[in-house]
């Protein structure tokens, strides 16, 4: 997806113009939380902590991507960030799914996936799900701890 | 033009502003329920002492938020599992589940966007909207009702619907217009349509290696009360470098926890601040006591949007349909009409009709779209026209007295006007005056002297198409039928009979109260509800037309009682007073509320002469609370017809009655009742000044001859009937 291509272009020289990219599938399934639709954030950065771009933006109105704390300080709130990759915010219990095109240099190169999650008159949580994007995690279930109980990536 | 714009929104948007409203109402209880349950921190209590409290008992602690209201809840997560509880920031103890309080999901899922998506988000401010065009549309209604803005407080009269709306609009447009104003704001708002976005104070890193500092240490936790405190997130410990977020009414700020210091800071913009005061004032969350009373002034609505759709209805059945009415192009006569409440419209009908039936082509129309050009072979024009509060324009109306006054040209056919009103109103037919004059500004030939209808008696009526077929020669005589309402039969109880020998025939009757079911009683049907002072129609046998009597009982007497003088030759009076307990006849009843005492327990001053004492009486019957009542009554003889005499000593004694003064005009003295009153002069002038209300009820000429007694007596403390009047402590019960 562009987003995530640009930045990764931009700042690693280990992504070849050209790089071979796979359709990865996200299936996130929230808890029964008892609250409003959440929003969620799916962003990568690297070991460090830094910023590389965004996947996914559960929930349309920019006026609350603040609350999703992790991703707001590291774009700023920049919505350019999850133009043409938003969707709607997902209600407690139910099951998302997103398939995405992602470049095979994504996966164990120390990236991890950031999910941030956040609903109305609850509190913010960033970083509910942490998963570092190895080969090892691929197809695993991998736990959140509030609002989201788990996110499976899958090739 | 106004009213269109106050009619039309109303009535679609009836369903989506109901809604609204009644969700609005239940929502306003939430925030004053929860400042009550919660307990409130103590005044010195600093953010340090309280986070120190909650994560003492819950080390994994990760957010804790404060509400407006001083609730404090508080997020962790400990041994793989979340938590979340209210906190009593006095002991730092869970105290509850932060889940939301029953219904208030529901009701603000529906309130704000319908349960559905943003289409309903958008409803719900076209909602809002409408709310808002209603309020302001009505505002400007109220006041030119009232007779301009410096009089927005006046008494409201008229009918009891219009009466009503026009009462709770006063109540409630306030709170309306803020609850709407600040409801589409928040809607701009969510849809970011306002520059009000948070500002987030600039991520930094916290200097790394540091063993975190205990709460009570950082200086901003132990400088900033705990109740400015909106928000305080806790750094995360998988993140090395993450900080403290501590939100306040004054910014944001992030901390160091291992240095204690400021990383960053910000202040929230001026829109920001905005929308924070607007969502206040729209959800009563810190501002309880506010909520609470938007949230009654929006129970308004519902009633709003009743009484206001019976004026409606009320408007098309009474409406301008007119049957065989001819092409304007073509008509030899023309109606005008201008209608408040429609009424006017049935007798315009009824000429209409009477002029088709003798041969003439007529057009009936409504006197806001008059414009000469129209009627090239008009003849002649009758303008039937209402009156507004003091003397206006019905609203249908407005501008036509002006527009009139300034024609160049004015119409060759000339005018009848014929003015309907209340002889009770300072300005009676005030408004087909001011038509007569303008259209004498303009230049144009009055065919007839105005004619007057007082509450649509059909004796005026008549009286006036008698006149109008002499003027135009074609015989008339033209009986109005207002739409015929349904009677109940009324079976008589007992009669007590007066005056015959002082030639005033007049006797007490009294009906049983026909027996309602309880649905009946509620919906108001018939005379299941009725105060003393309502009138009574009553259609005598071989006649239409109802006469009306003024009722001297309320419903809860359990019976109906009025007052009857008989005339000689009178066909209804005839026919009452030769009731025998036992005989029926028919009746009907029609709400009089403007004269009725005013609540309370300033004294009121009742004067009335003849059978005027009978809704009096009714007054001082239902007088269970002792209320000073002095009561002024003129009759001709004590041995006579001293109607209620025995009454009034009972009264007297279980004091209903403060005072009976008493004028005989064929005494010795005779005297009349305002003849009485000049001598109590003093006592009542006191009276008046102590606040009292004063009732006449009877003849004209009484009624006249009391108002000049009176406006003698009231200009010694500063007042006039004039000034009472407006104040709705001077109110005629006249016939």
């Amino acid at each position: 997806m562009k987003p995530l291509y640009a930045p990764l272009a931009l700042t690693t020289a280990l992504v070849p113009a050209m790089a071979a990219a796979t359709p990865v599938t996200f299936t996130t399934q929230m808890t029964n939380y008892g609250g409003d639709g959440a929003y969620l954030a799916y962003y990568v950065t690297d070991a460090s902590g830094a910023y590389l771009g965004s996947l996914w933006m559960a929930g349309g109105k920019a006026k609350y991507y603040q609350h999703l704390s992790g991703w707001y300080a590291a774009t700023g709130g920049n919505t350019a960030q999850v133009d043409g990759i938003t969707g709607a915010s997902v209600g407690a219990g139910r099951n998302l799914t997103i398939t995405l095109d992602l470049q095979d240099a994504l996966f164990d190169a120390g990236y991890v996936l950031h999910v941030d999650s956040s609903v109305e008159k609850m509190s913010d949580q960033p970083n509910d799900v942490v998963i570092p994007l190895t080969s090892a995690n691929l197809g695993q279930k991998m736990p959140g701890k509030r609002y989201v109980q788990s996110v499976t990536v899958s090739k | 033009m106004l009213r269109f714009f106050h009619r039309w929104p109303g009535l679609l948007a009836l369903v989506l502003v109901l809604l609204l409203a009644v969700t609005g109402a239940a929502l306003s209880l939430y925030p004053m329920a929860e400042r009550l349950a919660v307990p409130q921190a103590e005044s010195n209590l600093s953010v340090a002492d309280l986070a120190t409290r909650v994560a003492t008992a819950h080390p994994g602690i990760e957010q804790i938020r404060r509400a407006p209201s001083g609730r404090v809840v508080a997020w962790w997560f400990e041994g793989g599992t979340p938590g979340a509880a209210v906190i009593d920031p006095a002991t730092g103890a869970e105290i509850g589940s932060p889940d939301p309080a029953f219904g208030l999901r529901f009701l603000t899922d529906l309130h704000r966007k319908l349960m559905l998506g943003d289409g309903g988000r958008i409803t719900a401010a076209v909602g809002a909207g409408l709310m808002l065009l209603l309020s302001v549309s009505g505002a400007f209604l109220v006041a030119r009702r009232m007779g301009g803005w410096n009089r927005w407080f006046a008494r409201a009269r008229g009918p009891l619907a219009s009466r009503l709306h026009t009462e709770l609009a006063r109540f409630a447009i306030g709170g309306l217009v803020l609850s709407s104003v600040t409801g589409l704001w928040m809607t701009a708002s969510v849809f970011s349509l306002i520059p009000d976005g948070a500002t987030d104070p600039a991520p930094e890193s916290a200097l790394p290696g540091l063993a975190p500092l205990p709460l009570a240490e950082i200086p901003l936790f132990a400088e900033t009360p705990a109740s400015a405190l909106k928000e305080l997130s806790f750094p995360s410990s998988d993140l090395p470098g993450d900080s403290f977020k501590l939100t306040t009414d004054g910014g944001a700020a992030r901390i160091d926890p291992g240095t204690g210091q400021m990383l960053s800071f910000t202040t929230p913009g001026f829109f920001e601040r905005v929308t924070e005061v607007m969502v206040m004032l729209h959800t009563g969350q810190g501002a309880e006591t506010l909520g609470l009373i938007l949230g009654l002034m929006a129970l308004a609505v519902p009633v709003l949007g009743w009484t206001g759709f019976t004026q409606w209805r009320s408007a098309q059945t009474y409406g301008s349909r007119i049957k065989a009415n001819a092409a304007p192009m073509k008509a030899q006569t023309v109606i005008l009409v201008a209608s408040e409440g429609g009424s006017t419209w049935g007798f315009a009908r009824t000429l209409h009709k009477g002029l088709t039936a003798a041969g003439l082509a007529v057009h009936t129309g409504a006197l806001s779209r008059f414009d000469p050009a129209r009627f090239p072979h008009a003849e002649r024009f009758a303008i039937l026209a209402a009156t507004y509060g003091e003397g206006e324009a019905p609203t249908a109306a407005r501008g036509v007295a002006e527009r009139i006054a300034r024609l160049k040209t004015p119409p060759k056919a000339p005018f009848a006007v014929l003015g309907f009103g209340d002889r009770s109103f300072p300005a009676f037919c005030g408004y087909a005056e001011t038509l007569v004059a303008a259209a004498r500004t303009a230049g144009w030939a009055e065919m007839m002297p105005m004619g007057r209808v007082d509450r649509q008696s059909a004796q005026d009526f008549t009286r006036w198409s008698r006149d109008f077929g002499a003027a135009i020669g074609v015989p008339l005589d033209l009986t109005h039928l207002p739409e015929r309402p349904s009677t109940e039969a009324l079976t008589l109880v007992s009669r007590r009979d007066y005056g015959a020998e002082v030639q005033a025939p007049t006797t007490i009757l009294r009906f049983a109260l026909p027996s309602y079911t309880l649905l009946h009683r509620l919906a108001g049907k018939g005379f299941s509800c009725f105060e003393a002072g309502d009138l009574i129609g009553i259609l005598p046998r071989g006649s239409e037309v109802p006469r009306f009597y003024s009722l001297a009982s309320s419903a809860r007497d359990g019976f109906l009682e009025i007052c009857v003088r008989r005339h000689p030759g009178g066909l209804c009076s005839g026919q009452l007073t030769d009731l025998a307990p036992g005989d029926r006849i028919e009746g009907f009843l029609r709400r009089n509320p403007g004269f009725r005492p005013q609540p309370g327990r300033k004294p009121v001053i009742l004067i009335g002469a003849g059978t005027g004492i009978g809704p009096l009486a009714g007054f001082l019957r239902a007088n269970r609370r002792h209320r000073p009542m002095h009561l002024y009554f003129g009759a001709r003889s004590p041995q006579s017809d001293l109607l209620y005499g025995e009454d009034c000593a009972l009264w007297q004694q279980s004091g209903q009655l403060t005072r009976l003064t008493t004028a005989f005009s064929r005494s010795e003295a005779r005297s009349y009742v305002q003849d009485a009153l000049r001598a109590d002069a003093e006592a009542v002038a006191k009276l008046i000044k102590g606040g009292a209300q004063i009732m006449v009820c009877g003849g004209r000429e009484m009624a006249e001859a009391v108002r000049d007694a009176l406006s003698e007596i009231a200009a010694r403390v500063g007042e006039s009937p004039a000034s009472l009047k407006e104040k709705g402590r001077y109110v005629e019960d006249v016939y």
